[in-house]
C-alpha cells in the first residue's frame, strides 16, 4: 500500500538507484581493504557512468559477487546486505574483523524526491562511506597484510550475523537516506577485541604427507558463500570493462577460501593471469593445520614466487612461501614454541619452498629441548615433504605445537628464553595488545635516583650510564606486531634496515659507561697525578731539550 | 535560518599540526563539494565526476580520504602553513583554532554591498604539545591517528543528520552558491580564516583573517 504513492517512474528510478548504492557500496569497501591507496580522477565533463557523480572504480569479480548475493534482490527489511571482512593469518586461523551491513526499515519518507533528493543523498552516503572505511581498525591492519595475514571479504544477503565480532564489538553508523519506500541504512559492527580467539576449538589435524591438489573440485561446503581474498586484482575482464589498472602490474593470484570447519582447512587456488578469462578454476590445495607454517601467500604483488613448490606443474600459480610465521626469515628471535612441559624452547620455522628458501635458517633452538630442533631448512627440490625435516621428530603428533611469532620490541633488552611467556596458546598471539608498562616504570622516563657523587665528573657519568643500566627489564610484554622502520623498503632483501635495527638495536653497555668501572678508572687517574708529574718534572731537561729540537 | 556550528579539539605535537587540519578539512569538503555543473538549454543541468584519493600522514599513524582537486589541496596547504606558521611566531602557548565557513552570497541592489550568510561553521582548535623522547612521540603518533578516526566519525555523523544545504541554484545563481573557479570540482562557497589564541580563547597577537575567496565585496 505504501508504493501506491510513487509513481512508477520513480519507482523504477528508485529501485535503480538502490541497486548500484548496494554495488558501489561493496566496491568501496572491499577496495578500501586492499591493502592499497586508492586513486581515481575527477572529471569535469560528466561521462555517464559514474553513479552518483563518484569516481569508484568496479573490479569485476567484486560485482559478480554482490550481484551473486543479492540475486537479483534489492535491501529490505530483513533482508540486508551484509560485507564481512576478515584476517586470515599463515597458519590458518581466521577472524571476523568486520561486517558493514545496508540495510533498510520501514520508516519511509513519503515527500522525498526521488530523483534529486535522494539520489544526492546517496552520494553523499558514500562519500561519508569512503571517509569512515579508512578510520576503522581494519583499515590499517589491511595496509599491512600480505606477510602474515592476509584481509578476506564475503558477501552475503539476508539476516546479518554479528556473533563472529567478539565480545564487546562497537558499531558506527555511516549514514541513513530516507525514501518513499523505507530508510536506507549504513553502518558497521567492527571488533575490537583482537585477541580473541575463535568459540571453535581449533582443532589438529595430523600433517599430510604430500600435498593432495584436486582440480574443479567442488566447494564442499555449499551452503557457506566463499571468501575471497581483498588483495585481488585483475586487469581487463572479458565482458568489456576496462579500468586503468589500479597499481604497478602484477602477477595475479586469486584465491577462493570456503569457510572451513573447524577440521579441516580447504583452500583454494584459483588460476588467474592476465590473459586468461574470467576464474573459475579452482584447484583445492588441502594443507595441514598446525605445525605447518605453510600457507598461501596470496598477494604476490612484492614477492614472486617459483612455483616449483607441491610438485605442479602449472607455472600459473603463485605459490606460497613459507612464513616462519611471516617474518623476516633472517631475524634469529622469531620463534616461540609452548613445550609440553610449559617451559619455551623454540622451533624452527618450517621448510621453505620457493624464493625464499635459500635465506631460511632456523632459529636458534634452546638446548634443553633437543627433540624439537630441525636444523635444516628443506631446499626447494624437497617439495614432497611438508614436515619438519628433522631427524628429532618421532611422530606426525610432534608437530602439534602452536608456532607462532613474538617479536621483541624496540627498548627491551631481556633475551627471549627468558620471557614469559604466558597466554601461549591463542592462535592470534601476535595479535595480543601490547602491555606498554607505565611510563613510570619506564627508565627511560625516569632514571633511577643518581647516589651521592663527590666530583661532577662523576655525576654526569653516572647520568649517562643509567639510562642504559636497566632498560628492559620492565618491557617484558612489550610486543611488537610489525616494525616498519621509516623510510625503509620492504623486507625483501636479506638484510636491511629493519633487519639491521632489530639486529643491533641491544648492544652491550660499554663497560667505560658503567658508574663503578668508570668512577673506579677517573678516581685511579686523578690519585695518580701526583706520581706523574713528579716524574715528568724529574724530567724535565730531557722535555726541554725535545722541544728546542723543534723549534 | 541558523547557522550550524561545530567544533573539533585536537591535541598534537608540532610536527603534526598540518596533516591533522588537512585530514579534517579535507573530510569535511569531501562531503561538501560536488561535480562541476554543466547547464543545458532547458535549466537542467549535469554533474561533473569527483575522483577521490587516499592520503597517508607522515607524522601521524593515519590516512584521509580527499577530492580529487590539485587545486584545492594546494588553497588548503596555503592556509595551513600560514597557520602554522604564525603559531610558531606567535610564542605563544601554541593554542590556535581555525574556522571553515560555508557560506551563501546574497545579492543586495546597489549601493549596498552583498551579503554573506553563512549556514555552516566548522571550527578546529588546536592545542600544541612538546614531546621530549622518541617513544613518547611514537605513541603520540598512534594516539593521535586514533583521536583523528573519531574525529572523522563525528563529522560523518554530522554530515549524515541533512540538515539545511542551500538549494541548488539556477545558472545565475551558481556562484552564490558554490565556488565555480576550480576546474575539477564544486565546493559550497567557503572561507578559512584563523587566530592564535591563549588559554581562555581570546585572540592574543592581531587576527589574521586569510581569505580564500572573495567574500568581502565592496
Amino acid at each position: 500500500a505504501m508504493e501506491t504513492d510513487l509513481n512508477s517512474q520513480d519507482r523504477k528510478d528508485l529501485d535503480k538507484f538502490i541497486k548500484f548504492f548496494a554495488l558501489k557500496t561493496v566496491q568501496v569497501i572491499v577496495q578500501a581493504r586492499l591493502g592499497e591507496k586508492i586513486c581515481t580522477r575527477s572529471s569535469s565533463s560528466p561521462t555517464g557512468s559514474d553513479w552518483f557523480n563518484l569516481a569508484i572504480k568496479d573490479i569485476p569479480e567484486v560485482t559478480h559477487e554482490a550481484k551473486k548475493a543479492l540475486a537479483g534482490q534489492l535491501p529490505a527489511v530483513g533482508r540486508s546486505m551484509c560485507v564481512e571482512i576478515s584476517l586470515k593469518t599463515s597458519e590458518g586461523d581466521s577472524m571476523e574483523l568486520e561486517i558493514w551491513c545496508l540495510e533498510m526499515n520501514e520508516k519511509c519518507d513519503k515527500e522525498i524526491k526521488v530523483s534529486y533528493t535522494v539520489y544526492n543523498r546517496l552520494s553523499l552516503l558514500l562519500k561519508s562511506l569512503l571517509a569512515i572505511t579508512r578510520v576503522t581498525p581494519a583499515y590499517r591492519l589491511s595496509r599491512k597484510q600480505g606477510h602474515e595475514y592476509v584481509i578476506l571479504y564475503r558477501i552475503y544477503f539476508g539476516e546479518v550475523q554479528l556473533n563472529g565480532l567478539g565480545e564487546g564489538f562497537q558499531t558506527v553508523r555511516v549514514g541513513t537516506v530516507g525514501t518513499p519506500v523505507g530508510t536506507i541504512t549504513l553502518s558497521c559492527a567492527y571488533r575490537i577485541n583482537l585477541a580473541f580467539m575463535s568459540t571453535r576449538q581449533f582443532e589438529r589435524t595430523p600433517p599430510i604427507m604430500g600435498i593432495i591438489i584436486d582440480h574443479f573440485v567442488d566447494r564442499p561446503y555449499p551452503s557457506s558463500s566463499p571468501m575471497h581474498p581483498c588483495n585481488y586484482r585483475t586487469t581487463g575482464e572479458d565482458t568489456g570493462v576496462t579500468y586503468p589498472s589500479v597499481e604497478d602490474s602484477q602477477e595475479v593470484c586469486t584465491t577462493s577460501f570456503s569457510t572451513s570447519p573447524p577440521s579441516q582447512c580447504v583452500f583454494t587456488v584459483t588460476k588467474a593471469h592476465f590473459q586468461t578469462p574470467t576464474p573459475v578454476v579452482t584447484d583445492t590445495l588441502r594443507v595441514p593445520m598446525a605445525g605447518l607454517a605453510f600457507s598461501h601467500q596470496l598477494s604476490s604483488s612484492r614477492l614472486s614466487y617459483q612455483p616449483a613448490a607441491l610438485g605442479v606443474e602449472s607455472a600459473d600459480l603463485a605459490y606460497p612461501v613459507v612464513f616462519a610465521a611471516g617474518l623476516n626469515a633472517t631475524h634469529p628471535h622469531q620463534l616461540m614454541v609452548p613445550g609440553k612441559e610449559g617451559g619455551v624452547p623454540l622451533a624452527p620455522s618450517q621448510p621453505a619452498h620457493g624464493a625464499q628458501a635459500d635465506q631460511e635458517r632456523l632459529a636458534t633452538c634452546s638446548p634443553s629441548d633437543g627433540a624439537r630442533c630441525a636444523a635444516t631448512p628443506s631446499s626447494s627440490e624437497d617439495t614432497e615433504t611438508v614436515s619438519n625435516s628433522s631427524e628429532g621428530r618421532a611422530s606426525p603428533h610432534d608437530v602439534l605445537e602452536t608456532i607462532f611469532v613474538r617479536k621483541v620490541g624496540a627498548f627491551v633488552n631481556k633475551p627471549i628464553n627468558q620471557v614469559t611467556l604466558t597466554s601461549l596458546d591463542i592462535p592470534f598471539a601476535m595479535f595480543a595488545p601490547k602491555n606498554l608498562e607505565l611510563e613510570d616504570a619506564d627508565p627511560m622516563v625516569n632514571p633511577p635516583d643518581s647516589p651521592e657523587t663527590g666530583s661532577p665528573l662523576q655525576g654526569s657519568l653516572h647520568s649517562e650510564g643509567s639510562s642504559r643500566g636497566s632498560s628492559g627489564n620492565t618491557h617484558d610484554d612489550f610486543v611488537m606486531i610489525d616494525f616498519k622502520p621509516a623510510f625503509s623498503k620492504d623486507d625483501i632483501l636479506p638484510m636491511d634496515l629493519g633487519t639491521f635495527y632489530r639486529e643491533f638495536q641491544n648492544p652491550p653497555q660499554l663497560s667505560s659507561l658503567s658508574i663503578d668501572i668508570g668512577a673506579q678508572s677517573m678516581a685511579e687517574d686523578l690519585d695518580s697525578l701526583p706520581e706523574k708529574l713528579a716524574v715528568h718534572e724529574k724530567n724535565v731537561r730531557e722535555f726541554d731539550a725535545f722541544v728546542e729540537t723543534l723549534q | 535560518m541558523n547557522c550550524r556550528s561545530e567544533v573539533l579539539e585536537v591535541s598534537v605535537e608540532g610536527r603534526q599540526v598540518e596533516e591533522a587540519l588537512l585530514a579534517v578539512l579535507h573530510t569535511v569538503l569531501l562531503h561538501r563539494s560536488t561535480g562541476k555543473f554543466h547547464y543545458k538549454k532547458e535549466g537542467t543541468y549535469s554533474i561533473g565526476t569527483v575522483g577521490t584519493q587516499d592520503v597517508d600522514c607522515d607524522f601521524i599513524d593515519f590516512t584521509y580520504v580527499r577530492v580529487s582537486s590539485d587545486e584545492l589541496d594546494r588553497a588548503l596547504r596555503k592556509v595551513v602553513g600560514e597557520f602554522q606558521d604564525a603559531l610558531r611566531s606567535s610564542g605563544g602557548d601554541g593554542l590556535g583554532q581555525m574556522s571553515l565557513e560555508f557560506y551563501q552570497k546574497k545579492k543586495s541592489r546597489w549601493p549596498f554591498s552583498d551579503e554573506c550568510i553563512p549556514w555552516e561553521v566548522w571550527t578546529v582548535k588546536v592545542h600544541v604539545v612538546a614531546l621530549a623522547t622518541e617513544q613518547e612521540r611514537q605513541i603520540c603518533r598512534e594516539k593521535v591517528g586514533e583521536k583523528l578516526c573519531e574525529k572523522i566519525i563525528n563529522i560523518v555523523e554530522v554530515m549524515n543528520r541533512h540538515e539545511y544545504l542551500p538549494k541548488m541554484p539556477t545558472q545565475s545563481e551558481v556562484d552564490n552558491v558554490f565556488d565555480t573557479g576550480l576546474r575539477d570540482v564544486q565546493p559550497y562557497l567557503y572561507k578559512i580564516s584563523f587566530q592564535i589564541t591563549d588559554a581562555l580563547g581570546t585572540s592574543v597577537t592581531t587576527t589574521m583573517r586569510r581569505l580564500i575567496k572573495d567574500t568581502l565585496a565592496l
